[in-house]
């Protein structure tokens, strides 16, 4: 039996697949730009761009521009950066401990970067973007080891890990309720309630600049160790036995996943389900492997929150539903599926 | 490939699992490991691939010492097939094999079509040409024990280990892979549970309860009293009238 490819061919086919998910972004980023409570048509938007990109000194009223440049743009330009890497986030994670259900909001690493981010916001330890992302890493370092010491602690199956997760999402979240509930004032506490929720409104480019390039550098890692994820499939002693230095791997795709995650919660909040459900999905249209997968789900995680932002300005008119709850209306089925399909994995 | 165990051995917690066994592999030979359940057959063919934490003793390849080499080199020459080996993703059997081939490539080295080759051939090897696109999950125990050998064949090894590789396989498998196996020119460590099979090995060692009570060629080795005292098994040794070969007929003692 022969199997004979042209590697040209492969190649090709290759570009074919970049240059599609490339336009798909794209056009998932211009819906962001133009669909929102006062849709734009697309030659102002067009306009727009060229004037802020080439100078191009067109007729567009500053009203519309703002919205487009100022608002729109970055809003959705975080969106997705944030879901691509949550969905990063959940294929690491997934490979590394051979869960279906392991994801950085199962695991409780986003209710540490929530922690840890509220902390330094009230205590005014630090302060700024960066201190507030810095809390983030911290709270989701901790919650990572917590999470992971009570696993190991409890057995090392996979219910003890969801298990441990629970336990772990509970005592972060109760962390975070008891600092708002003595520190904050009423103000302060509902803004932070609202922003745990998942909350894009706030976001402006300086989000941009910091959410984007940690997005492409988690992105780059994971593609990095794309192989290094396939040889876990039968087990970390398979993948050392294959030839991987499974401690180093380890380690740099968790610390990839903790900065992702506790970007993405530092700027947005909390956002459920992404990191779980996108995986899923793509391992169905691309398979298992992570050379295909990784991109996948980068991209469809992107797409995915630029559409759930959408959804969420539209919903109900003149006023905001949290993303969150979004991705939660739409990814609570699609867990539900998962649950139904593992059954006898898990 | 030549591998020296030097007092190897290995403890969990106060509990010693192996321990002091030490035996020199030569290139090119086939080195069974034999012994009841439980005696330590795996957990010393973990320790000779490096693959345990906080090993005692030392294990040499080539001369140089296991725990100075990178899990990449010692992958770029041993393959391990082990007892047991599950996976929840829907992997085929293509993909498997593949794996074979992480040790050889790197993000800047791709899959090509050297590799391809490889591969192909080592499915071929173990008859399991024709159901590359079959799912893991969908294999039978047999199917699966062969392509985790194929998958070790893809890493092209100089030392290929295997635990237990015939437990699931039917008696024609079972016969073509220890031929193809003692064909490969290659050095392989190999745990079996059929003592006549393991009478094809050039050389046994013997495990009991964690030590190495003997190592030679397996005429000497499988004595009836020991067979005896260790398998716990009343062993006669009959001929085979077409080409003089040694079987064993084992029966519990007492029967
Ligand atoms: N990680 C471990 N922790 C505790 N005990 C272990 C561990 N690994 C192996 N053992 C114990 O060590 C002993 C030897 O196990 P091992 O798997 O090496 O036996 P074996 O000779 O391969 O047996 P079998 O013929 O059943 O495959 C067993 O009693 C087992 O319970
Ligand atoms: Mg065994």
């Amino acid at each position: 039996m022969t199997d004979v490819t042209a590697p040209g061919a492969s190649r090709r086919a290759r570009g074919l697949w970049i240059a599609q998910g490339a336009a798909l972004l794209l056009l998932a980023i211009l819906a962001g730009v133009i669909v929102g409570e006062t849709p734009l048509p697309l030659s102002t938007v067009a306009a727009s761009f060229a004037n802020h990109l080439w100078n191009a000194g067109l007729a567009v009223d500053p009203i519309d521009a703002g919205i487009i440049w100022s608002y729109r743009l970055p809003r959705t330009l975080v969106a997705a950066a944030c879901g691509a890497g949550l969905a990063l986030s959940g294929v690491v994670l997934q490979a590394l401990v051979r869960n279906a259900l392991a994801d950085p909001y199962l695991l409780g690493v986003s209710a540490g970067a929530g922690a840890g981010a509220v902390a330094v916001t009230i205590l005014g330890v630090g302060g700024g973007l960066l201190g507030i992302s810095g809390g983030a890493f911290i709270g989701a370092a901790l919650a990572f080891a917590v999470v992971a010491m009570l696993a190991r602690a409890a057995g090392g199956g996979s219910a003890q890990l969801v298990l441990a997760g629970i336990a772990g999402s509970q005592l972060f979240n109760a962390l975070t309720s008891f600092l708002i509930a003595k520190s904050a004032n009423a103000e302060q506490a509902r803004g932070l309630m609202f922003w745990l929720l998942g909350n894009l409104s706030g976001v402006r480019w300086p989000d941009v600049i910091l959410a984007a390039p940690v997005t492409v550098i988690g992105f780059l890692i994971c593609l990095w160790f794309a192989r290094a994820m396939d040889a876990f499939s039968f087990g970390v002693s398979s993948a050392a036995s294959l030839g991987i230095a499974v401690r180093q791997v380890q380690i740099m795709l968790i610390g990839a996943v903790t900065l992702m995650t506790a970007t993405m919660v530092s700027l947005v909040g909390s956002i459920g389900f992404v990191g779980l459900v996108i995986p899923h999905a793509m391992r169905f249209v691309v398979g298992p492997r992570h050379a295909r997968l990784v991109p996948a789900s980068a991209l469809a995680g992107a797409v995915f929150l630029i559409l759930a932002d959408i959804a969420s300005r539209m919903l109900i008119p003149g006023q905001v539903v949290p993303i969150g709850v979004v991705t939660a209306l739409v990814g609570a089925p699609g867990f539900a599926m998962i649950l139904v399909r593992n059954r006898r994995r898990l | 490939m030549k591998l020296e165990a030097r007092s190897v051995g290995w403890a969990t917690g106060a509990r010693r699992i192996v321990q002091d066994v030490s035996f020199e592999v030569t290139p090119g030979e086939t080195f069974g490991l034999i012994g009841p359940n439980g005696s330590g057959k795996s957990t010393l063919l973990r320790l000779l691939a490096g693959l345990l934490a906080r090993p005692s003793g030392a294990v040499l390849l080539d001369g140089e010492p296991l725990t100075s080499l990178s899990r990449r080199d010692i992958a770029q020459n041993i393959a391990v097939v082990e007892q047991i080996a599950e996976t929840s993703e829907a992997l085929s059997v293509r993909d498997v094999v593949e794996l074979g081939r992480t040790p050889w490539l790197s993000a800047l080295r791709p899959f090509g079509a050297q590799d391809r080759v490889i591969v192909n051939d080592a499915l071929e090897a173990v008859g399991m040409a024709h159901m590359t696109q079959h799912r893991w999950a969908t294999l039978s125990g047999g199917e699966r024990q062969r392509v985790q050998i194929a998958r070790a064949l893809a890493q092209r090894p100089r030392l290929l280990m295997l635990d237990e590789p015939t437990n699931h396989l039917d008696i024609h498998h079972q016969l073509s892979l220890l031929r193809l196996v003692g064909n490969l020119p290659v050095t392989v460590i190999i745990a079996l549970h059929d003592l006549n099979q393991a009478m094809g090995c050039d050389r046994l060692a013997v495990m009991d309860e964690g030590r190495m009570v003997a190592c030679g060629p397996p005429g000497e080795v499988l004595d009836a009293a020991r067979l005896a005292s260790i398998f716990r098994v009343k062993a006669t040794r009959l001929r085979d009238p077409a080409d003089n070969a040694t079987i064993f007929r084992f029966q519990c003692p007492g029967e």
